[in-house]
């Protein structure tokens, strides 16, 4: 027994006698119909529109619903304004209330302004430069009030809030070696491999160790390192603080007297600060012995070799240079990730865009971070 | 037990000739090791409003959930439409969850669509309409459940408390079902919102024909619209009935429930209420 199966499609039968014209409505004039109670509405007009009276006889109705009621109201009303004169017939007691509370009416559109296509991408245009310039002036304010609610902090070490700042650290450090040591170990390899594939057309396979020392420790251990974890925790931190924010918890927090920026971001943030600096010693670790599997396996070169050479290459500053980064970059994904879960609004939706933005704007912030600081670097030939 | 209820002596004792909408028998539900509900039977009749009042995490939402198939039975059955959710084939038991409307506890609209496009998800998904009937038959639910037609582009988190279960209530009767379930519609309204929407559930339940599942802690809305009252105790139902029987039951939890301090005042103001309207009604024929 299928609810289909019980189904009688609504009809309008058109009878003509001395009385006048009878439009015999039959069936269940129901929703589940779809589209074909639409049609039976309209037919309803078709059928009586050129008459002068006509009765809607509802005898034969079997069910009716308020789409049915709507569009017998809808059809009354059609044909009243072709001056066709009217009358329900035989309506069933309960079918009154429904046909009386569904009775016609005008519901005004709201209507929308169109604009042209041009004219719509051009403001859009504008207005995301605005946006991007006002998000950074927010940016900086957000700075500012983080910095003064750290030092606020440093002046009143009590009120640090040490076990939030573990968790974080375990959460967003720890948690994140082994992905940071596997990629780190192929990334590595793969210089290693390119490197002396490419140089040992010069004959210069062996410049391939300073090759990677150079690049994993200046560059490729921080850059990688910080994309990771703007992808996995600068994510989470936005949506954590957005889902807060939507549930308003941190209206709960302000209303406590409490400052969200001490309570919750400060300890996220410091977490991240501590935390990437040690996470890119650990790559860079990882992309050399990444490097150094590949070169004795592929290149021929014995760790021996390979350690006596990287010693020539690189010095202290060489792996200064990648480590300084470390902390701006996580301050920077940080305070991005923050901003954006606490710019979230009511909707699901609205979660879902600040995450995507959070990771979208730290990657490519971590990327022109990295380049100013090889301008500085250069400027200052480290 | 006094009024403990059997379902066939619930039946008997009310109209035997009513259609059994949905039926419970021994219905376990458990978490974990917990056992949430134990054994519950609950009958719930064509046309009527049934109130289901019991404490704070009583199971009453666990119970509602079961019967909509969301939360898993350990045993027993549920039959809604005369149907076993179990034994029907994935469509059937689609057609048959169009049959019925949910108001969730929290409105559950879906956050990043607009109060009308909320209204009309169900009859997009499952109805082939023109945009102009989609709108209309929206609009006229929006002003059906009280609304005014400025709320139909909002998004939800920018309505109140009260518009948000008003919406809800719209969008549980988009499909203009034969059952709707109510999750304490009241609850978080103030009390002239509340009374309005039961209020509301009354006229709607008589303009459509409605039979309402009401999930309520609201004694005021037991007094205005129940036709009958199950209480959940224990994981059971300890007592169903019009609420006349279950004021006089002599179970502890129903005396502290309905006689205790805030009970007892409005069943005290209730009763006399009601004395008054019956008086003179038998002068009348
Ligand atoms: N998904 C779940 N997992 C474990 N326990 C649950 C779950 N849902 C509900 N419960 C428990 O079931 C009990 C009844 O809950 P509920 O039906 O929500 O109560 P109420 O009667 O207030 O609506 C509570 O003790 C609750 O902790
Ligand atoms: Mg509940």
């Amino acid at each position: 027994m299928t609810v289909a199966a019980m189904q009688r499609p609504p009809k309008v039968a058109r009878q003509s006698s001395a009385e006048g014209v009878r439009l015999a409505l039959s069936g269940d004039w129901t929703l589940v119909a779809s589209h074909r109670l639409e049609e039976e509405g309209r037919r309803i007009v078709e059928e009586a529109r050129l008459d002068r009276m006509v009765a809607i006889d509802l005898s034969q109705v079997s069910q009716l619903d308020t789409a049915g009621a709507w569009l017998i109201n809808r059809a009354r009303h059609d044909l009243a304004g072709r001056d066709v004169a009217v009358t329900l017939k035989d309506v069933r007691p309960e079918y009154s209330t429904l046909l009386e509370e569904t009775h016609y009416r005008d519901f005004v559109a709201p209507s929308r302004p169109r604009f042209n296509v041009i004219f719509v991408l051009l403001a859009d245009f504008g207005e995301s430069i605005v946006d991007a310039l006002r998000e950074f002036y927010r940016g900086v304010g957000f700075l500012g009030e983080f910095v003064s609610s750290m030092m606020y902090v440093a002046a009143n070490p009590r009120r640090f809030r040490l076990t939030s700042l573990v968790a974080q650290i375990e959460l967003v450090g720890f948690r994140s070696v082994p992905i940071i040591v596997l990629i780190n170990i192929l990334v590595g390899g793969i210089v290693a491999q390119q490197g002396i594939f490419q140089l040992l057309k010069f004959g210069a396979s062996s410049y391939s160790v300073s090759l990677i020392g150079i690049l994993v420790l200046r560059e490729l251990g921080v850059l990688l390192t910080s994309i990771m974890i703007a992808g996995r925790s600068g994510s989470a931190i936005t949506a954590e603080l957005g889902s807060m924010k939507m549930r308003e918890e941190i209206d709960a927090l302000l209303v406590m007297g409490l400052s969200p920026i001490e309570v919750l971001i400060a300890p996220r943030v410091l977490g991240l600060v501590i935390s990437l600096p040690i996470l890119t010693f650990i790559a860079d670790i990882a992309a050399l012995f990444g490097g150094m599997v590949v070169s004795w396996w592929y290149g021929g070169i014995s760790p021996a070799a390979f350690a006596s050479l990287l010693k020539e290459a690189i010095a202290l500053h060489t792996f200064l240079v990648g480590i300084i980064k470390a902390p701006f970059m996580a301050l920077v994904i940080g305070l991005i990730a923050s901003m954006d879960g606490l710019a979230t609004q009511g909707s699901a939706e609205s979660l879902g865009r600040q995450v995507t933005s959070s990771v979208v704007k730290s990657i490519f912030m971590v990327i022109v971070m990295d380049g100013l600081f090889a301008v500085f670097f250069a400027a200052i030939d480290y | 037990m006094t009024s403990s209820s059997t379902p066939a002596s619930d039946a008997a004792r009310q109209r035997p000739d009513r259609d059994v909408i949905i039926g419970v028998r021994d219905l376990v539900v458990g978490f974990g090791d917990k056992t949430i509900v134990k054994g519950l039977n609950l009958d719930v009749y064509r046309g009527e409003v049934l109130g289901v009042v019991g404490g704070s995490g009583q199971g009453k939402s666990v119970l509602t959930r079961t019967i909509l198939g969301l939360t898993p039975a350990r045993s027993g059955s549920v039959q809604v439409f005369g149907q076993n959710r179990d034994m029907l084939s994935p469509l059937e038991r689609r057609a048959l969850e169009q049959r019925w409307g949910v108001l969730f506890q929290n409105g559950a609209l879906f956050s990043g669509l607009t109060v009308k496009q909320n209204i009309q998800m169900p009859m997009r998904e499952t109805r082939d309409l023109s945009e102009r009937l989609m709108d209309e038959l929206a609009l006229l639910k929006l002003e059906l459940v009280g609304l005014s037609l400025d709320a139909a582009d909002k998004f939800p988190s920018e309505l109140s408390g009260g518009m948000v279960k008003r919406a809800a209530l719209a969008r549980a009767l988009a499909l203009d079902p034969e059952l709707v379930f109510l999750d304490e519609p009241t609850s978080g309204l103030d009390p002239i919102s509340a009374a309005e929407f039961d209020e509301l559930i009354g006229t709607l339940q008589q303009t459509l024909g409605l039979t309402v599942f009401m999930v309520t802690h609201d004694l005021d809305s037991l007094y205005s619209i129940c036709d009958r009252v199950a209480a959940l105790a224990e994981g059971r139902v300890i007592a169903a009935g019009p609420l006349e029987t279950l004021l006089a039951s002599n179970h502890p939890w129903l005396k502290a429930y309905f006689h205790g301090v805030r009970g007892g005042r409005l069943t005290a103001a209730r009763v006399e209420q009601k004395d008054e309207q019956w008086k003179p009604a038998p002068t009348t024929p």
